[in-house]
């Protein structure tokens, strides 16, 4: 790994989400990942390890549930060379009725370098950052936003298309309680993407036209996809839903399931994408799912890349 | 106690169209002339030159926390936040702990409101017990106990049937019902207004039709039991075009509208700032301007400041943790002199009749007009005098207020109860 003399920073302390980033932001943290990844130029290349970030501590603090995201972050963090600490919270103070704004104190009394943030309520990483120093990481908070998704999302496309400008992707499902389409949705439209948004009728208001320039809401998924170069399905959130929103999953799966029947109408060379964890048969079928045109498991080598490359800006220079 | 003559100031009455330089003379605690030169060799004088000298303002939606929540208000630190910001008078919601859902209830708040001081203090008592909205309090033994309305503020009556039966009793008793007006399976969950800023932020949003569906079942309701039905802190557009023409036909409605609903709209909750939520929610700005025309064109009759005081830990946290609810008293006087009087979208003589004439009339309370021999409450305030609200050096017992660090152009001056000058900046 080239050793690089001056560690470029963001323009923020902290990752809360794309939609307050810089375009030139983003592409530090795109170039920054390139040398993190583990495919791209040769598969037999080994896995990148350093110690750039030896002696720093990172600690995850996952108020909700989550497997792919903390394990990305735990294996990118151990490959710099950092101690990870993982806030198990079942276990920990939080059940014992502690604050929020007091657990966060605590945690950053003890000195970590980055704090990685989940929880089910939106806001709540804006809320500690009000009140600590420690860079923290938006792992994803309720359905706002979830800004290392749409980064590694990013990364996958431009690794299969070169550009995102001029391209038309579609997203589709789960709207209103995705945090992964509203990072999403910030970041290609700020790289010139043109968005396209497809649901059922009661999971993408036609006011989410409003988020960005460009964007354009649908309700049949064939109109959505038309054209298309870039497929992102998402899961359907049952749990963040307090009424359901459509009648069974077998409904939603008639209408809303990408099968390769739908996926025709998309441009022959377009790709798919799901941020997992995915429901197959409902959200997306098996047989696109395991097709050539899905690149799940690049997402997901891409992830743990744009990771690294976050905890290097945002712990800083060597120690 | 001595004659006071209040000189130089401009009189502002609504009542009766007064907008005049006139001198003031208070006796025994009522106003014994109004002229334009008074001189008593045995009275002080108080020079109110470049003071407007109103009807005691009113706010008629405040929570003054007590009994119960001792840690966010109290009715001793209530009123003196009523005083500063040029209240004379408040109505006191019920939603207290317990509720003043019985004559009980409302006696203690009138008992620690005597002991307080002189800022009159109007309970309001409770439409269903706990304000639980399933069985009817004891309206008639709350209105004999000195209750002047009855509401379920916090919530809504969502019960027609059980409005129905309560608007019965209040027909008969000739007080109003003041309804916090939601539809409680549209708002459901909801932490904020509906829209493009809920769905940016990814909160669960309150539609405005959540509000304006209930408005139109109570215009009904008033209408067809010919009682008095007030409408608490009306947010949107289409709910005040309800409210006009139902006044249109001759419904007894009345509405209020605050000045963060009139001043903010939901884009203050970008940043999740928890001084941004309340319930209902910052709206949007054709919401705003709706609400500006409704007060300018007597569509709403008073502005109240929906006082809610929350203790510091309370908003210290997420927004969809944190409770709903703002203080106001200090800055209402001064937010609707900066940002509909100075704008031009008010005139004085109507802005005045929003806090005194207009608040009295729709609940049924004595005061809200300058004339000889009413009880002498004044509010004095200085149209031009410009500040900066700190929330920290105000007199509540809580700062949750979006206003904190706000610079104004006006703010209360003097407050004057029963002829006594209970407050002076």
């Amino acid at each position: 790994m080239p050793a690089r003399k001056t560690v470029a920073r963001l323009s923020q302390p902290h990752l809360l989400g794309i939609e307050p980033l810089r375009v030139e932001d983003i592409e530090l943290i795109l170039a920054t990942a390139r040398a993190y990844q583990t495919r791209v130029a040769d598969e037999r290349r080994p896995v990148p390890r350093s110690d750039l970030l030896a002696g720093k501590t990172l600690v995850l603090a996952f108020f909700e549930a989550s497997t792919r995201t903390r394990i990305s972050f735990e294996i990118a963090a151990q490959r710099l060379g950092m101690d990870v600490v993982d806030l198990a919270t079942e276990a920990s103070s939080v059940q014992k009725g502690e604050s929020l704004l007091d657990t966060v104190k605590t945690l950053s009394a003890m000195r970590p370098d980055a704090l990685v943030v989940r929880h089910r309520g939106s806001g709540v990483p804006h809320f500690l950052a009000r009140h600590t120093d420690v860079p923290i990481l938006n792992a994803g908070d309720g359905a706002h936003e979830h800004p290392t998704q749409a980064l590694l999302d990013a990364l996958t496309i431009l690794d299969h298309k070169g550009s995102l400008s001029g391209l038309r992707v579609a997203i589709l499902g789960d709207i209103l309680h995705s945090r992964v389409a509203r990072s999403n949705i910030h970041l290609l439209s700020k790289f010139g993407a043109r968005v396209v948004l497809g649901g059922p009728p009661p999971l993408v208001p036609k006011e989410f036209e409003r988020l960005a320039p460009g964007l354009t809401v649908c309700h049949r998924l064939e109109d959505a996809l038309a054209g298309a170069d870039v497929v992102m399905m998402l899961r359907v959130q049952l749990e963040r839903q307090r009424e359901p929103l459509f009648a069974s999953p077998a409904e939603y799966a008639r209408h809303y399931c990408l099968t390769p029947a739908r996926l025709a109408q998309a441009k022959p060379d377009a790709i798919v994408m799901h941020p997992g964890p995915f429901l197959r048969g409902i959200d997306i079928s098996g047989e696109v799912a395991d097709s050539p045109r899905s690149v799940i498991p690049h997402q997901v080598e891409n992830g743990v890349a744009v990771r690294m490359a976050l905890l290097e800006l945002l712990t800083g220079a060597p120690a | 106690m001595k004659p006071l003559i209040i000189k130089n100031g401009c009189v502002v009455d609504p009542a009766s169209g007064l907008d005049a330089r006139r001198d003031v003379l208070i006796e025994d605690g009522r106003i014994a002339a109004i002229d334009t030169f008074i001189d008593r060799a045995d009275a002080d004088l108080f020079d109110a030159a470049g003071l407007v000298v109103a009807p005691g303002f009113i706010d008629i939606h405040v929570h003054l926390r007590e009994p119960g929540k001792e840690g966010a208000e109290t009715i001793v630190t209530g009123t003196r936040a009523a005083a500063a910001g040029g209240f004379t008078a408040v109505a006191c919601m019920p939603n207290t702990q317990p509720v003043n859902d019985n004559p009980m209830v409302t006696r203690f708040i009138l008992g620690q409101a005597a002991q307080a001081g002189p800022v009159r203090v109007y309970p309001i008592g409770a439409v269903t017990k706990n304000n639980a909205g399933e069985e009817l309090a004891e309206i008639e033994s709350l209105r004999a106990a000195g209750a002047v309305a009855v509401t379920d503020d916090g919530r809504p009556v969502s019960s027609a049937r059980l409005l129905r039966r309560a608007l019965e009793y209040c027909r008969a008793l000739d007080i109003p019902l003041v309804d916090h007006c939601e539809d409680p399976t549209l708002a459901a969950g909801g932490v904020m207004h509906e829209g493009e800023w809920s769905l940016r932020l990814g909160l669960r949003g309150i539609p405005a039709l959540a509000e304006e569906l209930p408005v139109a079942r109570n215009a009904r309701l008033a209408a067809e039991t010919g009682a008095r039905v007030h409408i608490a802190h009306l947010s949107t557009r289409a709910a005040l075009d309800v409210v006009r023409r139902a006044k249109q036909q001759g419904v007894s409605i009345t509405c209020e509208v605050t000045p963060h609903h009139f001043t903010l709209t939901d884009e203050a909750c970008r940043d999740y700032d928890t001084r941004a939520k309340m319930n209902p929610p910052l709206r949007t700005a054709d919401d705003v301007t709706a609400l500006i025309e409704g007060l300018a064109d007597g569509a709403v009759d008073a502005i109240v400041s929906d006082h809610a005081p929350h203790a510091e830990s309370e908003k210290q946290t997420d927004f969809e943790s944190a409770p709903f609810g703002i203080i106001g008293l200090e800055t209402a006087v001064a937010l609707a002199l900066d940002k509909l009087f100075h704008t031009g979208k008010i005139p004085l003589l109507r802005l005045v009749e929003l806090f005194s004439t207009g608040p009295a009339r729709a609940l049924g309370l004595p005061g809200g007009r300058i004339q000889v021999g009413a009880p002498a409450d004044l509010t004095l305030f200085d149209p031009e005098r410009r500040w900066t609200y700190r929330a920290a050096e105000g007199l509540s017992k809580s700062r949750n207020s979006p206003f904190d660090g706000w610079s104004f152009r006006g703010c209360a001056g003097v407050t004057i109860v029963a002829g006594q000058i209970i407050f002076r900046r």
